[in-house]
């Protein structure tokens, strides 16, 4: 591995290891919200016993991702120094504001998880709200930043020279919107699954019953509600990739020569050398309508993009293709979980269907962590596109292989220890919360 | 708006220093607590930072952004030399809030909690020495943008006498920022007596370590003394702090907790202004007479105006909720554990 492999990987590995912590801390303040909303208004103790165990767990979360956003900021310099040295002033903007809106999150998460019995309860019950919304617009202003990488704006590039810096048309770049839309969505799917598929298990394996289903019930709605939402906000991402990032779009779908009505290909393994897919099943015209809205328009290939500018095919094919699987399967569960919320009373109560949410807890930060990787890899060897390569961005320090290790090392095990405190947390859940349903606490 | 920008700045760092410096002077204070009294010093911590303490750590994300957004240069290049320390903060920083986070919120109490509170202790030292070191490194020249050879671009610039001299500088401050802000949090006498003495010691640790530095620079030949009370603001400065220190031995049984904290706010401000007027408005000094300046070296104008007016507004945002944040929990203090329970 050398250097450059070193610092993309270690980059990568922040990256992907923030996002499940950052997509976990702007999502759950919402479901929070939700339970403890009905909390106060039905005095029903299941609900505050629901709000509280998810917010030592947010807590937890919450601190995870603000350290290891933290070292992101630093990270950006200490791997790309090149790239921030004449990004920063430009795509700065989004990360000057965002650093508000984190710090009001940080602010209304101590009224938040300190507030309870102290302040007016529905002072208590805002706060809390507050929490979600600047983790919200937190995470769309990072994702705008991330934008310009994919479409530059606000500057203009004369013989090296970035000048006429315009930081809020930097912002709202073209991509900012879909790319921030997308992953918006994306956050509450994930969380939603990976939280509903929890308490499935748990009611599967016949625990404290009314709060984990009371549990579900909220995770799943808002999991299924953005499930079925996603593709509409990933075919607006399609097609704002196919006019900006023509070379993107065909490494997603291993397209490799440019065609009228062009197809869709669907799994198959990319042949690079040969320029070919092996074993896919392709769908006439279909990759020509879902990138152009149109079954004969011109769909561009790998070979209108000179090669050293290629992103590497397979990883970003495989991944989207990931991607797209996990949200559709998510899709179907989300529509199966409509019927028997609709229609069929007694699929509410079956075990299949709680087996199919346990199925899914993984599926959503997969589907994630699979986009990321479209995104990014699918950029290269850009870092900014068609302005600086990646390659001329990494720092000159040598060893940074070792840096990456011992990153690798610090994140994994605290992975370990997350995993390790969920589990502990649910265990606990019969001790801490295990109250009859129907007893009341006085209102404070 | 580039002083509206620098002013920011320097505030975030101060604030920091002071808010955060304070936080990790608290894990310092713990690993320095007799095993018997372990406990007491980690509830009373509890209450103290607890609601604030995710907000305490915002102001070194402001200030990071503060420096990519507005001053590239500076901070491309500190990041460049400065690698492994800054690396080595990271990971302190790493450690120590999921630490502190984890023996909070883990449900269940038992063994794990040992590994935690080791962890968050040790971290609290490591950081603010490295970020010390890293300051230090800043205004030393010992780093060289001409190096050829990997120890020299990125070992020596930040491994020396004086770096390290102010590293632990940095970690008896803040070990004393907390000594005095945890007077005012005590319920008992025991504790508060045991917070003054710890005061006491953390205070002669600063004035050591502190002396330490002036050695270092002299071994060096970094002309600090020069620079300190070789103008009007410096020699003010460090009288006023000298002044203030005395008052506050003198004031530390008579119970003013308040007055306490401002005079150890007050002591760590004229630190900070001295050692940052000096110089300004270079803030970084390399080798060989180069330097890294905040005028020089900022960003473009409309840059420089769009983050001043970003800052200004999240001002108006931050502030006030801050404010009221630590107005509320100071209000009742002892209602935050049955809260939290």
């Amino acid at each position: 591995m050398n250097d450059f492999i070193a610092a993309r990987s270690q980059m990568a590995l922040s990256l992907g290891f923030h996002i499940v912590f950052s997509c976990i801390g702007m999502v759950m303040p919402f479901f929070m919200a939700v339970a403890h909303y009905y909390w106060l208004r039905t005095n029903n103790v299941v609900y505050r016993n629901v709000t509280k165990a998810w917010s030592q767990g947010v807590a937890i979360f919450f601190a995870t991702g603000a350290v290891s956003g933290t070292v992101l900021s630093f990270e950006l310099g200490l791997l790309w120094p090149t790239f921030m040295k004449h990004a920063g002033p430009i795509f700065g903007m989004p990360f000057s504001l965002e650093g508000t809106a984190f710090f009001i999150e940080a602010i209304a998460l101590g009224f938040f998880l300190y507030g309870w019995n102290r302040f007016n309860r529905w002072f208590h019950w805002f706060t809390g709200v507050v929490v979600g919304i600047s983790g919200l617009v937190s995470g769309i202003l990072v994702v705008a930043a991330n934008a310009w990488m994919n479409s530059p704006a606000g500057f203009d590039y004369v013989n090296g020279q970035y000048i006429n810096i315009d930081p809020i048309k930097a912002m709202f770049n073209d991509a900012w919107f879909s790319q921030a839309l997308h992953m918006s969505v994306a956050a509450f799917v994930a969380t939603g699954f990976a939280v509903a598929g929890i308490h499935a298990l748990m009611i599967l394996k016949g625990k404290n019953i009314l709060f984990h289903t009371k549990a579900f019930k909220i995770a799943a709605i808002f999991a299924t509600v953005a499930a079925v939402l996603q593709p509409l906000t990933g075919d607006i991402s399609a097609k704002d990739v196919a006019q900006r990032q023509p070379a993107k779009l065909a490494a997603m779908e291993a397209h490799f020569n440019t065609e009228k009505s062009a197809g869709l290909i669907i799994g198959g393994i990319p042949d690079v050398k040969n320029q070919k897919v092996d074993y896919a099943i392709k769908i006439p015209g279909a990759l020509s309508f879902l990138a152009h809205g149109d079954f004969n328009a011109e769909v561009k290939g790998l070979d209108s993009i000179p090669p050293s500018e290629h992103p590497p095919v397979a990883i970003t094919h495989y991944a989207f293709q990931i991607m797209v699987g996990l949200g559709m399967t998510m899709v179907l569960i989300a529509l199966l979980y409509f019927i028997a919320l609709v229609r069929k009373k007694s699929w509410r109560e079956s075990r299949w269907l709680l087996k199919l949410f346990v199925l899914a807890t993984p599926m959503g930060f997969l589907a994630v962590e699979a986009g990321w990787t479209v995104t990014e890899v699918g950029r290269q060897p850009w870092i900014i596109k068609g302005v600086m390569k990646t390659a001329d961005a990494v720092t000159p320090m040598p060893g940074i292989v070792y840096s990456f290790y011992l990153f690798t090392a610090v994140y994994l095990s605290l992975a370990l220890v997350v995993t390790f405190m969920l589990y502990r947390q649910i265990r606990m859940v019969d001790k801490l919360y295990d109250i009859p349903a129907d007893t009341e606490l006085p209102k404070h | 708006m580039l002083y509206v920008v620098i002013a920011y700045l320097w505030g975030a760092i101060l604030l920091y220093l002071l808010l955060g410096g304070a936080d990790f002077g608290a894990g310092i204070i713990e690993l320095f607590t007799t095993r018997k009294n372990k406990d007491r010093t980690r509830k009373t911590m509890y209450r103290a930072i607890g609601p604030i303490w995710e907000a305490n750590h915002m102001w070194l994300i402001i200030a990071i952004v503060i420096l990519f957004v507005g001053f590239p240069a500076i901070y491309t290049t500190m990041s460049v030399y400065l690698h492994i320390p800054l690396t080595i903060m990271l990971l302190g920083i790493i450690a120590r809030g999921t630490a502190f986070a984890f023996r909070h919120y883990d449900a269940v109490v038992d063994d794990m909690q040992v590994i935690y509170n080791r962890i968050f202790m040790y971290a609290s030292c490591i950081t603010p020495l490295f970020l010390g070191i890293i300051a230090g490194s800043a205004v030393s020249g010992s780093i060289d943008v001409e190096a050829t050879n990997f120890a020299d671009a990125y070992i020596f610039s930040w491994l020396h006498w004086f770096s390290v001299a102010v590293g632990l500088f940095t970690v008896s401050i803040c070990g004393f920022l907390a000594a005095v802000y945890l007077i005012g949090e005590t319920d008992n006498e025991t504790d508060r007596k045991r917070f003054i003495a710890k005061t006491k010691s953390t205070n002669i640790a600063a004035v050591l370590s502190g002396a330490l530095v002036f050695i270092a620079a002299k071994v060096q030949g970094i002309p600090l003394t020069s620079w300190i009370f070789g103008n009007w603001v410096g020699t003010v400065a460090i009288a006023g702090a000298t002044l203030s220190l005395i008052l506050l031995w003198y004031l530390l049984y008579r119970g003013k907790t308040r007055v306490l904290r401002l005079l150890a706010g007050f002591q760590v401000t004229m630190i900070l202004l001295t050692t940052t007027f000096r110089h300004y408005p270079k803030i970084v000094l390399l080798k060989g007479n180069r330097y890294l300046s905040l005028v020089e070296d900022k960003g473009h104008d409309a840059t420089i105006s769009s983050l001043g007016w970003a800052l200004l507004l999240g001002s108006l945002f931050i502030l006030p909720a801050l404010f009221y944040l630590i107005y509320s929990f100071q209000k009742k203090k002892s209602n935050v554990e049955a809260a939290h329970n």
